[in-house]
């Protein structure tokens, strides 16, 4: 019975794959571009959870990232006509440069205090945003994103710039996939169980907080500029601290430390606040009864209540359940 | 017996088909309405919302004969969401014109897809200077007002009629606080007033005594440019710290809105300003308006409940212009820009060359009757463009107001 427990996750992916695969030709472009979102958010999610789930740094300022690589797009696209490789460069180095700085001031310290300290460098990036209007256009933000340019196809229907994020989701879920099943991942897994065990063991637990701090950044950004491409507007809004909330919010209620799960989450909740809202104006009760919900019946989110389930289901029943 | 049934069935197809509109084939006009209905911004959403039901229900929900549906969508009062709903709106629903919103951000978001979209959208609220003057949209139909409309004719007013000398300014520190205190600023210095100094809280701001007590002492009054949540806390905190008896409280329309007079005291009192409404309007069709919307909806219209009401009429005008034919987009956008309304609660209203309406601007002082707070009108500059007395061309020339212009040359 250990199988189906290592078994599941694989046969979920297969599923999973052939769903955003296979049917978004069949949905109307209302639906795709809901869809588009998802993905957009699911990097985003999965990005933070380098620091959320597999270090155990709770950041509120993710935001920040996704605004770097948003507003990369927005200036760059609308202003000099640049083409998507230059925004892609330009957002994830963007994102890279200012998580290295926001590294080196967060990781000072653990706990409470770095979530405050990265609120605060989030807004830093707000700020910019809103005050800085020669660059920014302030809080009236950037309108008139066009689609990718520089690339041999022209992405103007709903259905092509689906599977072109789509794609960009698959590069971001496998180089985070090799990033956390690689002995680097492995040591922030270690140093989330227990940082001085990880010191003793001679391991510069710092640097390797720092990188991963980076590498959460550098996801930030590339989700972000696709997120510019797909709104087609850029404006404060993306570097909001509800923004952050929202992010962490995905991670939390997928499942955090695992992949699948802030993407889960990101997906739940976009549909939840695009596509509930469309049938109730009462959508922030189920929002809430949701958010509740997952808190009391499965603190490690979906995926996690499943991967108990189905633990508890390939043990014997007189066994306990195995305590996280 | 077949004979028979087919008869039946001829007979009960004629009974249905003469129940039946003239045009029933052509189904209701529909009309999608994106504005927040949950969050920080849901009562001003929920006023927008509540104008257009009253019209519709008070004309048997029907424009140009043909029956008028009404699609609610809420924008959270985010811009993401507000372009999904759009989207929404128009590949799902298939509506032929579209309402909404109040954020002059989401406006800007919108605007580009609206053109790409190629169905009219009417901007109630949406105030932003730069979309009928240095960015416009094709498709976006402002029924509204831009932000520093009102504020030009009351600059002079202040100078003038006020013989006010030196002001300072506060105001919520965003593009709409920016071009309401601009617009000010520019008339008010050019009839002899001073700006001596510019204030500017964050959006959200609790407290402002860290404002009030850098006010310079040498000035004649006080122009305050609240909105929604600080319009609430600000008069209070104005009193509080002394200053509403040595410096007059004047301000943008929206400090002292029909919104938020309700929730205040008499702290509020004497507070001047000017906007394109006032609930305390003396005309005939205001008056009958205020009476019913306050039947139905049990409080005062606030202008958000005006401009949507009047919206949808505008809606009804230009759907009765090319007879009922929504569905001719480009002829139907045409109409929509000519609409001219004589009558509405607010006054005379019609577009401008550039697509802003030309109004009346009203300038109010808060005032108590019967134990309630009014706008009182107490001077009417009519028919004012979004350009006063300025030739559009030149005044185009100038930068959007924002932060850093006008600038202080008296501070």
């Amino acid at each position: 019975m250990d199988r189906l427990v290592r078994r599941a996750p694989r046969a979920a992916a297969v599923v999973v794959a052939v769903l955003l695969l296979g049917l978004p030709p069949f949905q109307s472009s209302f639906t795709l571009s809901l869809l588009t979102q998802a993905l957009v958010w699911a990097m985003l999610a999965m990005s933070l959870d380098i620091l959320l789930g597999y270090t155990g740094l709770a950041s509120l300022g993710h935001a920040a990232y996704l605004a770097l690589g948003a507003y990369s797009v927005g200036i760059l696209a609308t202003r000099h006509g640049a083409n998507f490789w230059v925004t892609l460069a330009v957002g994830v180095a963007l994102a890279v440069l200012g998580a290295a700085i926001f590294g080196l001031v967060a990781l000072r310290a653990t706990g409470v205090y770095f979530l405050m300290i990265t609120l605060a460098l989030g807004m830093v990036v707000w700020g910019l945003a809103h005050r800085w209007v020669s660059m920014t256009s302030g809080d009236n933000g950037i309108a008139g994103v066009p689609r990718p340019r520089g690339l041999p196809w022209a992405l103007t229907g709903a259905l092509p710039f689906y599977y072109f994020v789509l794609a960009a989701f698959v590069l971001a879920f496998l180089v985070l996939w090799t990033v956390v099943h690689s002995p680097f991942g492995k040591t922030l897994v270690g140093i989330r169980e227990s940082e001085s065990r990880m010191r003793t063991l001679g391991y510069n637990v710092w640097l390797h907080k720092y990188i991963g701090f980076v590498i959460a950044g550098a996801g930030g950004g590339f989700a972000g500029v696709f997120w510019a491409y797909y709104n087609g507007f850029v404006s404060p809004a993306d570097a909001e601290l509800a923004t952050s909330v929202e992010i962490l919010l995905m991670v939390a209620l997928g499942g955090r430390g695992t992949l699948f799960g802030p993407a889960l989450g990101a997906f739940v909740i976009v549909l939840l606040k695009n596509l509930v809202s469309v049938y109730t104006h009462r959508w922030l009760l189920i929002l809430g009864a949701v958010y509740i919900g997952t808190i009391v019946y499965a603190p490690e989110g979906i995926v996690g209540l499943l991967r108990d389930r189905l633990k508890a289901r390939g043990r014997a029943p007189l066994r306990p359940a195995p305590s996280p | 017996m077949a004979r028979k049934l087919t008869v039946i069935i001829l007979a009960v197809l004629v009974v249905i088909a003469a129940g039946l509109p003239a045009d029933a084939q052509k189904g209701p006009i529909k009309i999608g309405v994106i504005s927040p209905m949950s969050g920080g911004a849901a009562q001003a959403g929920k006023d927008m919302v509540n104008g257009m039901q009253m019209w519709l229900d008070e004309n048997g929900g029907q424009m140009a004969g043909r029956k008028v549906e009404m699609i609610v969508e809420d924008s959270q009062g985010q811009p993401n969401i507000a372009l999904t709903k759009l989207q929404k709106l128009v590949e799902r629903d298939k509506v032929q014109v579209l309402v909404g919103e109040l954020f002059a951000h989401i406006g800007y978001a919108m605007a580009p897809k609206v053109d790409e979209y190629r169905i009219p959208m009417l901007y109630p609220v949406i105030a932003a200077d730069d979309l009928t003057q240095r960015k416009p949209a094709k498709w976006v139909v402002r029924t509204g007002w831009a932000s520093s409309q009102p504020s030009h004719p009351f600059g002079e007013y202040a100078a003038k009629v006020l013989g006010y000398k030196k002001i300072v300014t506060l105001g919520i520190d965003y593009a709409f606080g920016w071009e309401v205190i601009g617009g000010f600023q520019k008339t008010f210095e050019e009839n002899g007033g001073q700006s001596i100094q510019k204030l500017g809280a964050p959006l959200n701001t609790t407290d402002f005594a860290p404002y009030l007590s850098q006010i310079k002492r040498d000035a004649d009054a006080v122009f305050a440019l609240m909105v929604s949540g600080s319009a609430l806390r600000f008069p209070r905190q104005y009193q509080d710290a002394g200053l509403k008896a040595k410096f007059p409280l004047i301000g943008g329309g929206t400090t002292f809105d029909e919104f938020v007079l309700p929730s205040l005291g008499d702290e509020a009192i004497g507070g001047m300003t000017p906007l394109q409404y006032s609930a305390a309007l003396d005309n005939p069709v205001n008056k009958r308006f205020v009476a019913e919307y306050r039947k139905k909806y049990g409080k005062v219209p606030s202008y958000f409940s005006e401009t949507s009401y009047t919206s949808t009429r505008w809606i009804a005008e230009a759907a009765k212009a090319v007879g009922g034919d929504v569905e001719n987009r480009e002829k139907f956008l045409e109409a929509l820009r000519h609409v001219e309304i004589p009558d509405s609660p607010r006054g005379p209203v019609k577009l401008d060359a550039h697509g802003n309406p030309v109004q009346n601007i009203y300038i109010r002082k808060v005032e108590k009757k019967d134990g309630e707070l009014w706008n009182t009108v107490i001077h009417t500059y009519p028919a004012v463009s979004q350009f006063w007395k300025y030739k559009p061309e030149e005044f185009l020339k100038q930068p959007v107001y924002d932060r850093n212009f006008p600038p202080c040359k008296y501070c």
